[in-house]
C-alpha cells in the first residue's frame, strides 16, 4: 500500500477516496445478496454494476487523478468492481437454479399415461422360431434350400424311395391334385420338406449343406393336435465319409443351441423310406430334466412326465435317394434330418392347442411380438 | 400289435425278473415302437375263487327268471359251507365249475362286491361272466369252466390268468415281421441275448399228395400256396378259455372255434389264414388275377365289383375270395361246418395293397400281406391251424395237402463287414457284423472281409446293403453313436430373396401389422365374393382331388380371401382396429402344361430334360405379400383423436413392403377388383425389365375395397387391403451405391401449382423433377388445397423444394433459375399454373 497521496484536490476526488469505494462495494454486495430472483437481480446489476453504476462513475475521474495517483485508485475501483462481478455470477448462479428446480417441477407429467395410439405389430411365432432354428444351422455352415410347396409325386415319394403301392406312401394322408381332365396329375401338396432334399442335390455342386424351412400338408381335420397346414426344418449334409455321429453332433449342435447347453439326445431306431439307417430323436425334457420321472407329485406337463421330448426323425440318406439324385454312392453318404416346427413352439413355449396356431387371432401373434 | 407278454415269454427265455416296462424300453431301443404297456386285470382284486354249483333254486314272481345258487367256495368263504349266491344266468348246471367274486372283491371298473339282500335273498357274492372279470365281451351268460382246473375255493387270479402285461406297438411298414407273437419274441431274444424257440417249428405231418385240387396261375401273384383239411369238425366246441383269452387281449373278438384258431395262429405267427367249409367248395381251386365283369357277395354281404388287377381265389363256381382282402359268403364256414380247408398263401404284396385300397377293405390280414408274409411259413402255419382244430374240435387231420412252391430263392446281398462301423461312425469288435445279422435269420457266408448275406425269409425288406448295417448299428445300440460336431464349408448364408423376405415380416410388424397363416384353400365362392369377373385369371387354380371341406376345393391364386377371413373373426371377437399381414406363396397353373407330371426312373439322376418336363408341369408359385386394414389406423386416446384407416394406408404399406426390400413402388390409378374403383392403385417397381420406358414392372395393387366386397364378407365399412408379388419386388432390387453428402447449405423453395383436378400429384411431382436438374435435392407436396381460390374443378398442389450443391453454396439467383425450370416443367407437362 502507498502513502496517501496529498498533491490534488480532495473534493474533486472523493469517490476515489478508498472509504468511499469501500461503502460503494459493501453496499452492493448487501444488495446483490438481497436480490430474491434473477429480475431483481437484474435491476441490481444495473444498479451497481452497469454503466451508470457509482463505481463506474468512479472510475471515469481516475483520468482527472495526477498520473502518480492513478494505478493505485486504478486498483482500488477495478478489485471493487470486480468483487461485485464475481458476487452477481455467483448469485445469478444461485438464482437460476432456484428457478429452473421450480420450472421443472411446475412441467412435471404423469408419465404412466398410456400411449397406444399407433397399434402393435408383431410377427407370426411359427415364423420367428422357424427363423431361429434356420439361423442356428446357417451358422454352422448351412445354406437355406427351398422348393416347390404344389410338388411333383416324383420328388415327394419316387425321388424318396416311397415305391407306388408301398404302406409308407399311402400312409402319408396326401393331398393330390386333379388334372384339368379331372384325373391323376402326378402332382400333390407336399408331404413333407424332404423333396427339397432331391432337389437341392440336383441344384447344387457336392458336398451339399442345407437346411430346408417349409410349409407342408396331410389331410387331416384341423384339432388341437393337428392341422393339415404345418411347417417342417429339413437338414441335410451329403459329403465324404459322413456317417451317423456327424449326424448326432449337427443335432446335438442344435438341440444345445436351442434349448439349452448340456442336454441330451436319445436316438431311437425307426423308419421311413429315405433314410436307412432311420431314427428317432428325443430330447431330454429342458424343463424338469427327467426330474419328473415317477414322480407324481412333481407333474411336468412339457414332457407328460416322461422325461423325454419327441423332436424329430433322421437318419442316413438311402443310397437309393442319392441314386435318384444322381449322387455317385461310392464316394458320398449323408444324413438327414426333419423337425417339426408347430410341435417345436408348442412345447418350447407351452402353445396347447394347435388352433391358437392357425386362426390368425391377433392376440396370439402380439403375445410374442418381433421375436421368439 | 398288442402282445401279452406271457404269450411272448413262451418263445423266448426273458429273465423272469424283467418286469414289462423294462421290456417296452428295451424293444424301444432296437427299433420297436411300443406305445403303451396295458396292464389288464390290475384292477382285480379281493377273494375270486372257483367255485362249484351244489343247488340251483328257481325263484319265480319276478319279471325275468333268477336263480338262487348254493355254491362251494371250499375254504375261501372261512366257514367251508356253501356260499348262497342269486343269479341271472341259465347257462349253466348243477355240478358246474364257475367263478365266484366273494364279497372284499373288486372287480374291472371298481365295481366292489359286497353281501347284499336282492330278489328276497341275501346274495353273498357273485357268480362272474367273462365281461365282468375283462377277459372279453360275452353277454350269453356266466364263465362256465372246464373240469379239472382246480378244487372249489381255489384261487382264480392264477389260473385264470387275469393279471396280465400287454404291449401295445405301433408296427412302422418295414417291420411286418413284428406284426406277430413270433417276430416280437425273435427281437426279444436279439435285445436281450436270450434263446429263442420258433413257435413255427411244428413238425409237418402227412404228405404233399392228395391234397385239395389246386392250381396258381402266375407265380407273379403267389409264390407259395398251401391246403390242409380236416374232418369230422365238431362245430359245437368251444375255443379253449386261453385261446379266447388270448386273443381277446390281442384285440380280437372270440368267435367260434374255427374262426379262433385261425386268428390264433394269425396272431401267433403272422401268417393269414382262411377257412371254407369244404362242403361248399366246388371242384378245383384256383388262384388268379380277376377278369373284368367279375363279381363276388363277400363275408360282410357286400356285392363287389372285381378289378383285373385283384387277386382271386376261384372254384367251378367262379371267385369264392379276394385273395388276402375277404372271402365270399357263399363258402364261409357256418355252425354246421363239419369239414373245414385252412389255405395259406404268398399273395403280392402289391396287389394286396392296391386291392385293400381299392375296395377300402383293411383287415389284420391285408395289413399283414402289405407289408410282407414270411415267405417260407405257409405250410407250417397250416399244420398248426389244423392241429388246433384236431386237438379242440375232434377232428381227423387229412393225410394229404397241397403245397404248391413257385417261390424262387432270394438272392445274397454282397457287403463289407465293415460297413456298419462306416455308416454309424462307431467302431465295432471283429466279427460283430456276422454275429447280429446271423441274430436277425441272415444266412452269412464269409470270404474276408466280403459277407455274402441272405436274409430270412421273413424279413423282405431287406434288400440293400444299408438294410443290413441298420440291423447290425441298431442291436448293438443307436447310444452307442458319438457325436461330432458338424464340418460344413463355410457357408453363404441367406439368399438375399430369404433376407429381404425377413425384412418385409419386421418392416410390416414394424409398422404395425400382425403376421397370421392362413390356409391356402378356397372356394369358387371366395372368388365372387370378390368380384372377380367370369374370365378373370384368377379363377384359374389348382384343384385338389380330395379337398378336406367340399367348398374349398381350390388353392388361392390371391392372398386376400384368407386375410379376409381371418380380419373379419378377429372383428368378432371384438377387436376393431385390426391390421393383418400375410407373405406366402398363390398357385397359378400354368397355361399349357402338361396333362400329367412325368415320372421319370429312380435307378439314376434325372436328366436336364426330364427335370425341366417335371417343373413344367408345376403351377407357378410366386411369392405374395398382402396386408388387410380396418378401424382405426391411429388410435383416439388422451393425446387426441384417432384417425382412420384409408385407401392411402393400404398404398403405404405397399410401399413398406417396397422399402423393405429396397425398391422403389410407385402407384398409379387403377381399376381392378375387389377394389374401390376410384380409390385402387396399381403399383409399379422401376427396374430394368421394362424396355426402358420407365414406366416399371406391375406387382399389385393397394386401396379401399368396394363397398360390394366388403358386403359379401361381412367386413367393416372401408376397410382397405394391398397385395403385392414379392418375387418380382426383390428381383428390381439394385445394389445401393453410396450417396455423396455434401456439407453446403441448402437452399428450399416453396410453390404452389394449380392443375386441373383429373391431373396426378405423381405426374406433377415428376415434371417437377425433371426440371429441376441436379441441383434439386428433393421434392415434397405438404399440402393440397381446393376451393374457390382456385376455381372449380382444380386444386393447388404446395410443394418444398430443396436445392443444394455438392461444392458451393447456392446463390439465390441459381437457386431461382432451377425453381423456375422445374415450374416451367410442370407447366408444359400437366398445364400446372404457378399460383399468385
Ligand atoms: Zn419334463
Amino acid at each position: 500500500m502507498s502513502a496517501p497521496n496529498d498533491s490534488y484536490d480532495p473534493v474533486e476526488v472523493t469517490p476515489l477516496h478508498p472509504d468511499e469505494v469501500a461503502r460503494m462495494r459493501d453496499e452492493a454486495l448487501a444488495a446483490i445478496a438481497a436480490a430474491s430472483s434473477l429480475e431483481e437481480l437484474k435491476e441490481v446489476r444495473i444498479a451497481y454494476a452497469g454503466d451508470r453504476s457509482p463505481l463506474a462513475l468512479a472510475n471515469r475521474e481516475i483520468g482527472s487523478l495526477p498520473p502518480s495517483a492513478r494505478a493505485e485508485a486504478g486498483q482500488r475501483v477495478g478489485g471493487a468492481r470486480r468483487e461485485i462481478s464475481e458476487a452477481l455470477k455467483e448469485r445469478g448462479a444461485v438464482l437460476e437454479e432456484e428457478r429452473d428446480n421450480r420450472v421443472l417441477v411446475e412441467e412435471a407429467v404423469d408419465v404412466t399415461l398410456g400411449w397406444d395410439r399407433r397399434p402393435r405389430g408383431a410377427r407370426h411365432p411359427l415364423t420367428t422360431i422357424a427363423e431361429r432354428m434356420t439361423d442356428i444351422f446357417v451358422n454352422m455352415g448351412f445354406e437355406v434350400a427351398e422348393g416347390p410347396e404344389v410338388e411333383a409325386e416324383w420328388y415327394n415319394f419316387d425321388a424318396l424311395n416311397f415305391l407306388p403301392d408301398h404302406p409308407a406312401r399311402t400312409m402319408q394322408d396326401t393331398f393330390f391334385v386333379e388334372a384339368p381332365s379331372g384325373g391323376e396329375s402326378g402332382l400333390v401338396l407336399r408331404t413333407h420338406t424332404s423333396p427339397v432334399q432331391v432337389r437341392a442335390l440336383l441344384d447344387r455342386p457336392l458336398p451339399v449343406y442345407v437346411v430346408a424351412p417349409g410349409k407342408t400338408f396331410r389331410t387331416d381335420e384341423l384339432d388341437a393336435t393337428h392341422t393339415p397346414v404345418f411347417h417342417q426344418l429339413e437338414g441335410m449334409v451329403v459329403d465324404e465319409n459322413i456317417t451317423m455321429a456327424h449326424l448326432r453332433g449337427a443335432i446335438d449342435a442344435f438341440v444345445h443351441s436351442m434349448f439349452g447347453a448340456g442336454l441330451r439326445t436319445r436316438f431311437r431306431p425307426y423308419y421311413f423310406p429315405f433314410t436307412e439307417p432311420s431314427g428317432e430323436v428325443d430330447l431330454e425334457c429342458f424343463v424338469c430334466r427327467g426330474e419328473s420321472v415317477g414322480n407324481p407329485d412333481a407333474p411336468c406337463r412339457t414332457c407328460g412326465s416322461e422325461g423325454w421330448i419327441e423332436l424329430g426323425g433322421c437318419g442316413m440318406i438311402n443310397p437309393r435317394v442319392l441314386v435318384a439324385a444322381g449322387v455317385d454312392t461310392e464316394r458320398y453318404s449323408g444324413w438327414a434330418f426333419g423337425i417339426g416346427v408347430e410341435r417345436t413352439l408348442m412345447f418350447a413355449h407351452g402353445v396347447r392347442d394347435m388352433r391358437d396356431m392357425v386362426e390368425g387371432d391377433v392376440r396370439f401373434a402380439s403375445a410374442f411380438g418381433m421375436e421368439v | 400289435m398288442r402282445v401279452p407278454v406271457s404269450w411272448l415269454r413262451e418263445y423266448v427265455d426273458l429273465p423272469a425278473e424283467l418286469t414289462a416296462r423294462d421290456l417296452a424300453a428295451g424293444l424301444i431301443s432296437v427299433g420297436l415302437e411300443v406305445e403303451t404297456v396295458d396292464e389288464i386285470g390290475a384292477d382285480i382284486t379281493g377273494p375270486i375263487v372257483l367255485g362249484r354249483v351244489r343247488e340251483i333254486e328257481e325263484l319265480t314272481g319276478f319279471k325275468k327268471p333268477i336263480r338262487y345258487c348254493r355254491v362251494d367256495v371250499g375254504a375261501a368263504n372261512g366257514t367251508g359251507e356253501p356260499q348262497g349266491i342269486v343269479c341271472g344266468a341259465r347257462n349253466f348246471s348243477e355240478g358246474d365249475p364257475v367263478v365266484v367274486a366273494l364279497p372284499g372283491a373288486t372287480l374291472p371298473g371298481g365295481f366292489a362286491i359286497s353281501a347284499r339282500t336282492t330278489y328276497g335273498r341275501v346274495s353273498e357274492g357273485m357268480i362272474c361272466s367273462a365281461t365282468e372279470l375283462g377277459l372279453w365281451e360275452d353277454h350269453t351268460g356266466i364263465v362256465v369252466l372246464p373240469e379239472g382246473l382246480g378244487e372249489p375255493g381255489a384261487d382264480i387270479h392264477d389260473l385264470l390268468g387275469l393279471r396280465e402285461d400287454v404291449l401295445d406297438i405301433a408296427v412302422t411298414p418295414d417291420r411286418g415281421y413284428t406284426l406277430s407273437i413270433r417276430g416280437v419274441a425273435r427281437e426279444a431274444a436279439a435285445t436281450y441275448g436270450v434263446s429263442f424257440h420258433d413257435p413255427a417249428d411244428v413238425p409237418v405231418s402227412g404228405t404233399a399228395e392228395g391234397g385239395y385240387p389246386a392250381t396258381v396261375a402266375d407265380p407273379a401273384i403267389c409264390s407259395r400256396y398251401v391246403l390242409r383239411g380236416v374232418t369230422g369238425f365238431d362245430p359245437d366246441a368251444e375255443s379253449p378259455l386261453w385261446m379266447k383269452r388270448r386273443l381277446a387281449q390281442t384285440g380280437v373278438r372270440p368267435i367260434s372255434l374255427a374262426v379262433d384258431v385261425t386268428n390264433y395262429v394269425l396272431m401267433e405267427l403272422g401268417q393269414p389264414l382262411h377257412a371254407w367249409d369244404r362242403d361248399k367248395l366246388r371242384g378245383p381251386i384256383e388262384v388268379r388275377l380277376a377278369h373284368s365283369g367279375e363279381q363276388l357277395e363277400t363275408l360282410d354281404h357286400v356285392k363287389r365289383s372285381l378289378d383285373p388287377d385283384d387277386i382271386l381265389i376261384t372254384d367251378e363256381s367262379g371267385p369264392i375270395n379276394i385273395a388276402g382282402v375277404m372271402g365270399g359268403a357263399t363258402t364261409e364256414i357256418d355252425p354246421t361246418s363239419t369239414n373245414v380247408i385252412i389255405e395259406a398263401a404268398h399273395f403280392s404284396e402289391t396287389h394286396i395293397a392296391r386291392a385293400s385300397r381299392r375296395h377300402q377293405l383293411s383287415s389284420e390280414s391285408s395289413r399283414r400281406f402289405e407289408r410282407g408274409v414270411d415267405s417260407e411259413l405257409q405250410l407250417a402255419a397250416a399244420t398248426r391251424a389244423v392241429n388246433l382244430l384236431a386237438e379242440f374240435g375232434g377232428a381227423g387231420v387229412e393225410e394229404g395237402y397241397t403245397h404248391i412252391d413257385l417261390s424262387v430263392a432270394r438272392e445274397p446281398i454282397t457287403i463289407d463287414e465293415r460297413l456298419p462301423a462306416r455308416v454309424s461312425g462307431v467302431d465295432y469288435p471283429a466279427g460283430t457284423t456276422v454275429r447280429r445279422l446271423r441274430e436277425v435269420g441272415c444266412a452269412v457266408e464269409e470270404a474276408g472281409q466280403t459277407l455274402w448275406v441272405t436274409p430270412p425269409s421273413w424279413r423282405p425288406d431287406i434288400t440293400d446293403p444299408n438294410d443290413l448295417a441298420e440291423e447290425v448299428i441298431r442291436l448293438e445300440g443307436y447310444g452307442e453313436i458319438p457325436s461330432i460336431p458338424p464340418r460344413a464349408p463355410a457357408g453363404r448364408g441367406l439368399t438375399s430373396g430369404q433376407r429381404i423376405r425377413r425384412a418385409v415380416g419386421r418392416g410390416l410388424a414394424g409398422a404395425g401389422f400382425i403376421e397370421t397363416l392362413s390356409y391356402p384353400f378356397v372356394g369358387e365362392g371366395h372368388f365372387d365374393g370378390l368380384r372377380l369377373g367370369p374370365d378373370d385369371e384368377r379363377r384359374r387354380a389348382v384343384r385338389l382331388t380330395n379337398p378336406l371341406n367340399d367348398d374349398e376345393p381350390l388353392l388361392r391364386t390371391t392372398l386376400l380371401p384368407g386375410l379376409l377371413r381371418t380380419l373379419v373373426r378377429n372383428v368378432g371377437r371384438g377387436f376393431n382396429d385390426v391390421a393383418l399381414f400375410e407373405i406366402g406363396l398363390v398357385y397359378l397353373p400354368k397355361e399349357g402344361a402338361p396333362e400329367y407330371a412325368p415320372m421319370p426312373p429312380v435307378d439314376r439322376g434325372p436328366t436336364p430334360e426330364e427335370r425341366a418336363n417335371l417343373e413344367e408341369a408345376l403351377p407357378e408359385q410366386p411369392r405374395r405379400v398382402a396386408a388387410v386394414l380396418a378401424g382405426n389406423r391411429e388410435l383416439s386416446g388422451w393425446w387426441g383423436k384417432g384417425r382412420q384407416a384409408t385407401w392411402a394406408d393400404a398404398i403405404e404399406a405397399a410401399r413398406e413392403v417396397g422399402r423393405a426390400a429396397g425398391a422403389e413402388l410407385r402407384p398409379r390409378p387403377a381399376d381392378d377388383s375387389p377394389w374401390h374403383p376410384g380409390r385402387c392403385a396399381a403399383l409399379y417397381v422401376v427396374n430394368n425389365s421394362d424396355g426402358g420406358s420407365g414406366a416399371g414392372t406391375l406387382v399389385g395393387h393397394a386401396g379401399e375395397l368396394h363397398p360390394r366386397v366388403i358386403g359379401s364378407y361381412g367386413l367393416p365399412a372401408r376397410t382397405v387391403a394391398m397385395e403385392v408379388e414379392l418375387d418380382v419386388i426383390e428381383a428390381a432390387r439394385t445394389t445401393v451405391r453410396a450417396p455423396e453428402i455434401s456439407g453446403y447449405p441448402v437452399a428450399a423453395q416453396d410453390v404452389a401449382l394449380v392443375v386441373d383436378n383429373s391431373v396426378l400429384a405423381a405426374d406433377v411431382e415428376e415434371a417437377l423433377r425433371s426440371g429441376a436438374g441436379d441441383l434439386l435435392e428433393s421434392v415434397r407436396l405438404f399440402d393440397v388445397y381446393t376451393g374457390e381460390q382456385v376455381g372449380e374443378g382444380r386444386k393447388s398442389l404446395a410443394y418444398n423444394l430443396r436445392f443444394r450443391a455438392g461444392d458451393r453454396t447456392l446463390t439465390a439467383e441459381e437457386t431461382t433459375v432451377a425453381r423456375d425450370a422445374a415450374v416451367a416443367a410442370a407447366a408444359s407437362r400437366t398445364g400446372a399454373v404457378l399460383r399468385g
